[in-house]
């Protein structure tokens, strides 16, 4: 009785079990601790992934049969030059306003963060007007008040749109755009930086004033990278909002990718279900491209962070080979 | 009213200060000797020690009065202790001497030249950040949580602070920063980041990268107390070999030994002032005040 747990306990410690035969333990079945555990059935989990997997099935067999969706048609149009277009001046739009309304949302949190009550009010009243105004109203508020422009424009320190002002009205339709979604966007830019400049360490500021670094240095080469770290996330989720937000630019006659769907929609009005798929394709598209950048600069700005960065999708896929070949070898050597 | 105050207490330190002095001079016979051959280790860092002088600091932090009145001189190359229990304003007072922290009242100098402030008539009068931060850049400053930064490697936390204070050039500050990282012994670590090394170790970056800029004083804010007791000692060993140099440090410490071990002078604070200061033989195993004597039989 008081034998066969200790056999196995010295088997597990000595390698070779089979090499030392025992007498007076006639035929034993493999000891214990060289065994492998079965793992727990779960038969639950079995169930619930089929019932998901019909549903995914059924979902995927709508959207191909369904003649509804029309996928000829939006092979038809995924690729013409007018969406083409639309899809350009989206891309165009989304950038400078990203741009602008990140460099904007900084020089906002900077003010926010100052020792200068009048800096700090003005860059929370700005904040609050333009999180509280939704997006359209700016929009046509720009659009509207177009005339007056010129006038307006010499106090707001959004600078490179201006000089396309005197252009063509596609030109001045696309600062009107660029201008409106900047404004919209400096405001939650301004929240997420200032979110990540707060999330560095007090220390690392006392440190980098210790040392007596420039004060410009302190901030672009000490306290930003940090910051950068948390501030990523969360400006690329704004980012995406922004890229949809630019649907908006339709409203002040602008044709980006959602205008031409809806312009080509109503004159051809058997295609509006494809071209809305086409939409949603290259926005999905656009979103997709911007995570996948997002997944690099996040790992570039965790160095030191993280004492091992996340893998990259290459690696993963070279793990998991590497896993799959090791359990092979393991469950043929058992 | 608060100025006939500072007065009074003024006037009630100036007795025992006397007494410091001569003290001072017994002190400077017993380590005058073993200054000689650690002059050249200094030479070759390119420092000059520096005198520090702390002159009727106070300072508060809403009504609680931190550092009330504290005067300190440390002289080139002196290796100064600081004791007290928590809450006796340590950390404020060397936070006071590189202007991390403003004294509402007082100044403190470095050789004669004040720091943070200008005289101004009879008054005194802030000096611009960027004035500060060049003053800083001769006092070195070692926090108790190391406070490297993280997103740089060992090489350039160590090498940064030159570059950026226009005192080298890149290939001058990497030059350096890997013979400051050979003296403290972790050459073979300049490519790896902070997280990825132990407390000791990062420490001693630390301790590198504060005399990267070859300060004529070095501050440490309790160094070892967020350290595993195994990882003291290569903190403490390198923190000798620079007291041996004959560097010019000041240090806020716990270590009771190492403060018998290395200081030419303790000083114990309590309640943001300076209860008792004199050579460790004195203060650490004849203490005069009861208040010390207290602090010592918990410590010890």
């Amino acid at each position: 009785m008081s034998q066969s747990p200790g056999a196995a306990v010295s088997s597990g410690s000595a390698p070779p079990a089979e090499a030392i035969p025992r007498p007076d333990v006639p035929a034993a079945p493999k000891p214990l601790a060289a065994q492998r555990v079965l793992p727990l059935r779960r038969p639950g989990r079995w169930i619930i992934t089929a019932v998901v997997l019909v549903l995914v099935a059924q979902i995927a067999h709508g959207l191909v049969t369904n003649p509804f969706y029309q996928w000829d048609r939006f092979q038809y149009w995924f690729l013409r030059p007018t969406i083409l277009d639309g899809l350009l001046i989206t891309l165009e739009v989304a950038f400078y306003s990203a741009v602008l309304g990140l460099l904007g949302g900084i020089l906002l949190a900077l003010a926010r963060l100052s020792p200068s009550p009048v800096l700090r009010a003005v860059s929370w009243v700005y904040t609050w007007l333009f999180r509280s105004v939704p997006l359209i109203v700016v929009l046509l508020f720009l659009y509207n008040f177009s005339a007056l422009y010129r006038t307006l424009s010499v106090g707001v320190p959004f600078g490179p749109a201006f000089f396309t002002f005197d252009e063509s009205r596609i030109a001045t339709d696309m600062a009107i755009a660029v201008i409106g979604l900047s404004l919209n966007e400096a405001a939650y830019a301004s929240e997420v930086v200032r979110g990540g400049i707060l999330s560095v360490d007090q220390g690392q500021h006392e440190a980098a004033s210790a040392l007596g670094l420039p004060k410009r240095y302190q901030f672009a080469k000490i306290v930003f990278p940090q910051a950068l770290r948390s501030i990523t996330p969360n400006y690329v989720n704004q980012l995406i909002g922004l890229i949809k937000g630019t649907s908006l630019v339709f409203y002040v006659s602008l044709l980006d990718l959602f205008g031409s769907v809806q312009s080509m929609g109503s004159t051809y009005p058997g295609d509006i279900v494809p071209l809305l798929l086409v939409a949603t394709a290259w926005y999905l598209i656009l979103t997709s491209v911007v995570s996948v950048i997002q997944f690099y600069v996040e790992r570039y700005y965790s160095r030191g962070a993280l004492r091992t960065l996340p893998p990259t999708p290459l690696q993963k896929v070279r793990n998991g080979l590497r896993e799959v070949r090791a359990r092979v070898r393991r469950e043929t050597a058992i | 009213m608060s100025g006939e105050a500072r007065r009074t207490t003024v006037k009630t330190r100036t007795d025992p200060q006397e007494q410091e002095q001569e003290q001072e001079q017994e002190q400077e016979q017993v380590t005058g000797t073993g200054t000689a051959p650690a002059a050249e280790v200094i030479g070759a860092l390119g420092i000059q020690p520096a005198a520090v002088e702390v002159h009727d600091v106070h300072k508060w932090y809403g009504a609680h009065h931190v550092l009330d009145g504290v005067e300190l001189t440390v002289r080139p190359g002196e290796v100064t202790v600081v004791l007290g229990p928590s809450g006796s304003g340590k950390s404020t007072l060397l936070r006071v001497i590189n202007h991390l922290e403003k004294p509402e009242i007082g100044h403190v100098s470095l050789n004669g030249e004040l720091i943070g402030v200008r005289r101004h008539g009879e008054r005194l009068k802030e000096l611009g950040e960027r004035v500060i931060l060049g003053q800083r850049s001769r006092i070195g400053f070692v926090f108790q949580n190391f406070n490297l930064f993280p997103h740089l490697t060992v090489l350039d936390n160590v090498a940064a602070a030159p570059v950026a204070t226009g005192k080298l050039s890149r290939p001058e500050a990497r030059q350096l920063a890997r013979d400051l990282l050979a003296r403290v012994g972790l050459a073979d670590k300049s490519s790896a980041y902070p997280r990825q090394l132990s407390g000791g170790q990062q420490q001693r970056v630390a301790i590198a990268r504060a005399l990267a800029l070859r300060p004529g004083v070095i501050l440490f804010d309790e160094p070892t107390s967020a350290l595993d007791p195994e990882l003291v000692g290569e903190v403490l060993a390198v923190i000798k070999d620079l007291a041996r140099s004959g560097t010019t440090l000041v240090i806020v410490t716990h270590e009771i030994g190492f403060a018998r071990e290395i200081a030419d002078r303790v000083v114990f604070m309590d309640g943001g002032r300076i209860v008792e200061q004199g050579p460790p033989a004195q203060v650490l195993d004849h203490p005069q005040q009861e208040r010390t004597r207290d602090f010592l039989s918990k410590v010890l």
